[in-house]
């Protein structure tokens, strides 16, 4: 089967629309949507292969080979491939079709198609890639893109300072990346994941001294090295601490994006990277406690932030960012399958979320505080039900696709050990911290008095059915995507020697049993502060003053980089920029000018018309040869 | 026989005193008159080469220098007849117009 | 005796040169240049170039000094020329060029035994002029001719240069 039209189809609605979109314009969906609809069933062609047993591999293009380099486009597609595929095809349909209703009418239209399309091509050729090269190149190209969306009002500075923050903190991740690479290259002789990973066992006992540039000496794993490298990428690439300060400001963007990238795809890019990898991550349990630990990190930071914020958009933000600690928790400890599944169930309900809130904003003609709605339930009857199955999944409330891929992540996580242990019973607070925020966000909007601007309030109506139909059809995703046996189908791909699954263990029913009785408790104490008691809050805010500071300053981490990187950074820069820029630099380009007048003026006075002086030149001339001849 | 040094030493001393005259002088006349003194010397240096090496050749070149130095004064004069016409001076000093 | 000669005749020549430089008079210059050249006429004779001390006298005493007095009367100039700014420089250059000229002489200018000549040995019977004749009207036959065309050319150039402008009538010319 023709498996690469899967990334062409949308590369070509970007061409078209990218060249021709100046004429298009509003009738740019017409090109978008079929190309990327025709991907999803192509990605479900693919995914029933893959079901039956066929693992396809081919090569697209090579563009050189030279010694250990083989640089070339190749298409693998294995079960977790094939499960992403669907998930980056479904979300950029439903994001497609919301888009016509969202961005109806305004300027960019056809740009901003064009850019997602690119988007969904460069997620999925990072997907299927087959080698850690093509892997990287697409990376920066969804970071690209993300640069590119969030920027999309690009007449707004906050928006293009949020596209510039978001693209440099990815940057610094991918520094890492790179260094990993290149230490692949360098101990595998090969970037392809199958000579990889069938080397790799080989190599687990070689170590390296990284105090060798400081003429030290501390013997590491190479594994181990590697892994933490490329771990640093999929810590800015899935917003993990502390490289997750980008993805709540990368609201600034239209919220179809913020549901197609900040919540589905790109950031699961680095939560797939560790999936992918996972026969190099088992080989380095170092290097698994570190992400474990630093998954458990920003699955707390996520979502005791999220607990203060009264933008809407901010709080799913930063629900998003604690879930992508959860899912890079799981792997951490070793449950790939769970992570994964996980990561899926997330996809489709936290893009429901994000929409919803796309649908609220545009009823309330792009208002985002939180403060500024309420009983909004009756008037937007589609968005508050979807909304509603979405937080209930995010909860994990049960049934829910939500409540088995939790479940089944903090059971795996118990299972796996002490480590596991401690961040499940983590995990099981955070999932009440969870419920609390998703459902006072609920409670706030859409419940109780409505604080809604008054000349707004009479217009407010459901959004049109581009808008409300991918809404119904995430929610009713976030219910059945449990129900489909994802993580049995991902197990062989994770499944080594020594661990079996941990599914069965003795502890598990009783994690469950925490677990749900968390996320009900966390409902049942949002209903109780945010509808029962409405005055609870400002009194709570009063009495933890410091608490609730922190977590409505995102515990200070902007403010902390600020001081440390950025301001030394300008401070250097505007030294620089005086004292050796303008001072040296033009100093001498100018002095070479100078010089170079100066000696001309001085040459000018040889040129004094008498010929005299000439001869005396002459004249001079021949007593410097006969010197020199007589001395030598 | 005189030492073939002898006549070059000649030969350069009248040579530079034309070279000074020529830098000295600020009449035109005068400083042609210094060239025709620089071509004598070495006109005097080819005839001692070419005594004390019994060639011919030297002389030879004499002869065509000779004819050089007729044309040359020829010419050189008529140009300071010019010269003095344009600008009522054969001083040298007055001749600038190649200044920067 | 040779060397009395040379002396002498070296003497005067080396005077006569000072003088040309340094009188004020121009007549009185191109007088002292003329015995200048009577007396490199005579040092020519002494080296046995008897035809071009001949055509020394003929040539430069004869035409060109005439040529000099006659256009130096023609101009008729005051002799009010101080020397040239730049004299004790150009007094430092050509001692100096002296100096060392006369060193390079000393160290280099010693001839041994005088080479043997490859073309137009002139044979030591027959005397200047034939052997100068011989070898002018052979082997530097296309000179010589060359010679004639370039003093056709420095006539006509004379002529055009020293001409008055309009209606104007020629100059004399030697």
């Amino acid at each position: 089967m023709t498996y690469e039209l899967i990334p062409l189809l949308p590369l070509a609605s970007f061409l078209i629309l990218g060249l021709f979109g100046h004429w298009i314009k509003d009738k740019a969906h017409l090109v978008a949507v079929p190309a990327v609809i025709l991907s999803f069933l192509f990605s479900v062609f693919a995914f029933l292969d893959v079901a039956g047993g066929h693992h396809s591999t081919f090569r697209l293009y090579t563009w050189l080979t030279s010694g250990i380099l083989d640089i070339h486009i190749g298409i693998t597609i294995d079960r977790l491939t094939a499960v992403m595929l669907l998930l980056v095809t479904i979300v950029s349909s439903l994001v497609h079709i919301y888009t016509i209703g969202y961005m109806q009418g305004e300027p960019g239209y056809a740009r901003f198609f064009s850019y997602i399309a690119l988007f969904t091509f460069s997620m999925l050729m990072l997907v299927l890639a087959d080698n850690f090269l093509q892997l990287f190149v697409f990376w920066e190209a969804v970071g690209l893109c993300s640069y590119l969306l969030i920027g999309h009002w690009y007449e707004r500075p906050s928006a293009c300072a949020a596209a510039t923050k978001a693209f440099v903190v990815n940057r610094v991740g991918d520094f890492g990346f790179i260094l990993g690479l290149l230490l692949v290259l360098t101990t595998f002789d090969s970037l392809n994941y199958s000579d990889v990973f069938a080397k790799a066992p080989d190599v687990t006992g070689r170590v390296m001294n990284i105090l060798e540039p400081l003429g030290g000496h501390l013997d590491v794993s190479v594994l181990t090295v590697m892994c933490l490298l490329l771990f640093a990428g999929a810590v800015g690439k899935s917003a993990q601490v502390p490289l997750h300060v980008w993805l709540p400001d990368a609201m600034e963007g239209p919220t179809p994006i913020s549901a197609l990238i900040h919540a589905a795809t790109m950031v699961t890019a680095g939560v797939f990277l560790v999936a992918r990898l996972a026969p190099l991550y088992n080989l380095s349990p170092t290097a698994m406690t570190v992400v474990a630990i630093v998954g458990g990190l920003t699955m707390m930071l996520g979502a005791t932030i999220a607990l203060t914020q009264t933008d809407i958009k901010r709080i799913v933000a930063y629900s998003t960012v604690s879930q992508l600690g959860y899912m890079m928790m799981a792997c951490g400890l070793g449950a790939y399958a769970a992570g994964i599944y996980h990561l899926l169930t997330h996809g489709a309900f936290k893009a429901l979320l994000f929409l919803g809130c796309g649908s609220v904003i545009i009823a309330l003609h792009h208002e985002q505080d939180m403060r500024k709605m309420g009983g909004l339930k009756d008037k937007l009857p589609i968005t508050y039900w979807t909304f509603v199955i979405g937080s209930l999944a995010l909860a994990g409330f049960p049934l829910t696709a939500g409540f088995f891929s939790k479940d089944d992540l903090l059971v795996s996580a118990w299972s796996s050990g002490p480590l596991g242990q401690v961040l499940a019973s983590l995990g099981i607070g955070t999932a009440m911290l969870t419920a609390f925020y998703s459902f006072r966000l609920v409670f706030v909007t859409f419940w109780g008095p409505s604080h809604v601007d008054h000349h707004h309030v009479a217009e407010v109506h459901e959004p049109s059915y581009t808008m409300t139909i991918p809404l119904m059809v995430l929610a009713v995703l976030s219910i059945i995507t449990g129900y489909l046996g994802i993580p049995e189908f991902l197990e062989p791909m994770f499944a080594t020697d020594s661990e079996g699954s941990g599914h069965h263990a003795s502890g598990s029913v009783v994690v469950m049993l925490f677990a749900s009785a968390a996320g009900l408790l966390g409902i049942a104490g949002a209903y109780y502060v945010y509808v029962l008691n409405p005055s609870l809050p400002d009194r709570w805010v009063r009495e933890w003053r410091t608490a609730y500071q922190l977590s409505l300053n995102k515990w200070y981490v902007d403010e902390a980089y600020d001081r440390s990187f950025v301001r030394p950074t300008f401070v250097a820069a505007t030294e620089l920029w005086k004292h050796v820029d303008v001072a040296v630099i033009d100093g001498a380009v100018n002095g070479v000018a100078r010089a170079i007048a100066w000696g001309a003026w001085l040459l000018r006075l040889i040129q004094s018309g008498q010929m005299q002086h000439y001869v005396l030149g002459m004249a001079l001339g021949g007593l410097a040869i006969l010197t020199v001849f007589l001395m030598f | 026989m005189i030492p073939l040094s002898y006549y070059l030493t000649l030969s350069a001393v009248v040579f530079l005193t034309g070279l000074v005259g020529v830098l000295i002088r600020r009449n035109i006349i005068i400083i042609l008159l210094s060239v025709e003194l620089m071509l004598n010397a070495t006109n005097i240096n080819f005839v001692a080469f070419s005594q004390y090496f019994h060639n011919i050749n030297g002389q030879v070149f004499v002869f065509f220098a000779l004819t050089v130095a007729a044309a040359e004064v020829a010419v050189g004069l008529a140009i300071v007849i010019a010269l003095y016409r344009a600008k009522s001076t054969i001083n040298v000093d007055e001749f600038q117009l190649l200044k920067w | 005796m040779e060397h009395l000669f040379f002396f002498y005749f070296a003497l005067i020549i080396a005077a006569a040169s000072v003088l040309v430089v340094a009188l004020h008079n121009p007549i009185y210059s191109a007088l002292a240049l003329l015995i200048m050249f009577f007396h490199v006429a005579g040092l020519y004779v002494t080296l046995h170039a008897e035809f071009l001390a001949a055509v020394q006298i003929i040539v430069y005493a004869g035409a060109i000094l005439v040529l000099y007095l006659f256009v130096v009367m023609l101009l008729n100039l005051k002799h009010d020329d101080r020397y040239h700014r730049q004299w004790p420089i150009a007094a430092c250059v050509g001692t100096a060029l002296v100096v060392e000229a006369i060193i390079l002489t000393l160290l280099k200018g010693r001839t041994t035994s005088p080479l043997p000549s490859n073309q137009g040995t002139a044979v030591e019977g027959l005397g200047n002029t034939e052997s100068l004749g011989d070898v002018l009207y052979s082997t530097y036959l296309f000179p010589f001719e060359v010679a004639s065309l370039l003093l056709l050319v420095a006539m006509i150039g004379a002529i055009v240069l020293a001409k008055k402008d309009i209606g104007g009538e020629a100059t004399q010319q030697p």
